[in-house]
């Protein structure tokens, strides 16, 4: 299981939300992305998108004024 | 056994693109959805800026549409591309800023491309003849099939029995009497039939999702191409247009101060790309300095700032102004009296 971390501070979604989409593609299933934000809206707009294109959060949290949330890969990610 | 045909929808997050879906789903299409991130789009960007606003709820009404649909949802970013469109609209703007109808142009044709490069057969949109009073006329319909190249690959289900068959009902892909004939802007048979598939949470029906179409941004982005002799734009510049007081004592600088501490905590992240003052004496905002600005300038710059902190009535305040290279000074200043702010700084 590899973990890529992506850098989303000062973003606003759906910016956080787009870099994990991207960051996921062509990913297999067992990796996992950590988006490191400074928006709070990922902590329901990245679990969302995981939930709707069948991906699976791990963690969703938040961390001095930071919010972190780590998605893993279910179902290898073309489209 | 026919082959199971593929759909997908442009979703902005309201009613009528949420209903498009449902409506063509119900015929056992595939649909998954698309959504464009043009950089303009409101989708609660001052819920997350703002601090007064971060107890109310927000979502991202894309990405709730595609679950109370149960279907996949591509987020695209087209901040980039999208420039041309609002830079060099063919069709004009609306009200405002708003290219509203090269916008809905260029989306079809990024969902046509989409289409082609993966093995869908059609594309949605929740359409309503004579819903806009820009994009969506009668007249307008057959430009926007055109001009993106969907032709007749672009179904409207909300309108179609309007319009001249797609191929998807010519194919038999889906059934056109199970499509719809709305038209104008009454919202009520999209609410009918919202009701009729049980949907009763959705988006402000015909909310405006684009800050181009509010008049206030529109001022403020006319005022920084006018600053710039030039219509270009990046990211940040739109966002920041978004958040804090803007006034423009001069043509080569405009103040960006924060009204609250969400604001301030927003603006935080831009000190390093932007000369800034922080009130050291009183609470206080941050401002920004966006343009050119000398001596003199900084002072006077001081003496708004001032005017907006816990010490406006102050004799004195005192602030520490940082330049570009991180070298910061301390300035003490004369808060300047409200009435002495003229309102056409205000921007």
């Amino acid at each position: 299981m590899n973990r890529r971390i992506i850098d989303c501070r000062r973003l606003l979604c759906p910016m956080p939300v787009i870099n994990v989409q991207d960051a996921v593609e062509g990913l297999p299933a067992g990796d996992q992305v950590e988006a490191v934000c400074t928006d709070p809206g990922v902590l329901k707009d990245i679990p969302a998108w995981s939930r709707i294109n069948g991906h699976r959060v791990i963690e969703a949290k938040s961390l001095g004024g930071e919010y972190i949330v780590i998605v893993e890969v279910v179902q290898d990610s073309e489209s | 056994m026919s082959e199971q045909r593929k759909a997908v929808a442009l979703i902005s997050g309201g009613l009528d693109s949420l209903l498009a879906a449902r409506v063509i789903q119900e015929q056992g299409i595939h649909v998954e959805g698309i959504n464009f991130f043009t950089g303009f789009c409101v989708e609660g960007h001052t819920h997350a800026i703002r601090k007064r606003d971060q107890k109310k709820e927000k979502r991202n009404n894309a990405l709730w549409v595609a679950e109370q649909l149960g279907m996949k949802l591509h987020i695209v970013d087209i901040i980039e591309e999208y420039k041309q469109v609002l830079l060099n609209p063919k069709h004009g703007y609306g009200a405002n800023l708003n290219p509203c109808l090269d916008c809905k142009v260029f989306m079809v044709h990024k969902a046509y491309e989409w289409i082609k490069a993966k093995d869908f057969d059609f594309i949605i949109t929740g359409e309503v003849i004579g819903q806009r009073p820009m994009s969506q006329r009668k007249e307008t319909m057959p430009i926007v099939c055109d001009e993106s190249g969907a032709h007749d690959l672009l179904l409207r289900p909300l309108c179609a029995k309007n319009l001249p068959m797609t191929r998807p009902e010519i194919e038999g892909w889906v059934d056109r009497n199970r499509l719809y004939g709305f038209s104008g802007r009454s919202r009520k048979p999209q609410m009918a039939l919202a009701a009729q598939f049980g949907i009763e949470d959705y988006a402000q029906p015909a909310g405006g999702c684009c800050f181009l179409t509010d008049e206030q941004y529109a001022v403020k982005l006319k005022d920084l191409w006018n600053a710039r002799g030039s219509k270009q734009y990046e990211l940040d510049d739109i966002m920041l247009l978004k958040v804090g007081r803007h006034l423009r004592p001069s043509s080569r600088f405009k103040v960006i101060i924060a009204r609250e501490e969400g604001e301030a905590n927003f603006l935080q992240g831009y000190r390093k790309r932007y000369p800034h003052i922080n009130t050291v004496s009183h609470g206080g905002p941050l401002a920004l300095i966006d343009g050119e600005i000398n001596e003199r300038d900084i002072e006077l710059i001081g003496r708004v700032v001032a005017r907006y902190s816990q010490g406006r009535n102050a004799a004195e305040v005192e602030l520490r102004f940082t330049d570009l290279s991180g070298d910061s000074r301390s300035l003490k200043v004369v808060p300047m009296p409200a009435h002495q702010v003229p309102k056409e700084w205000l921007i």
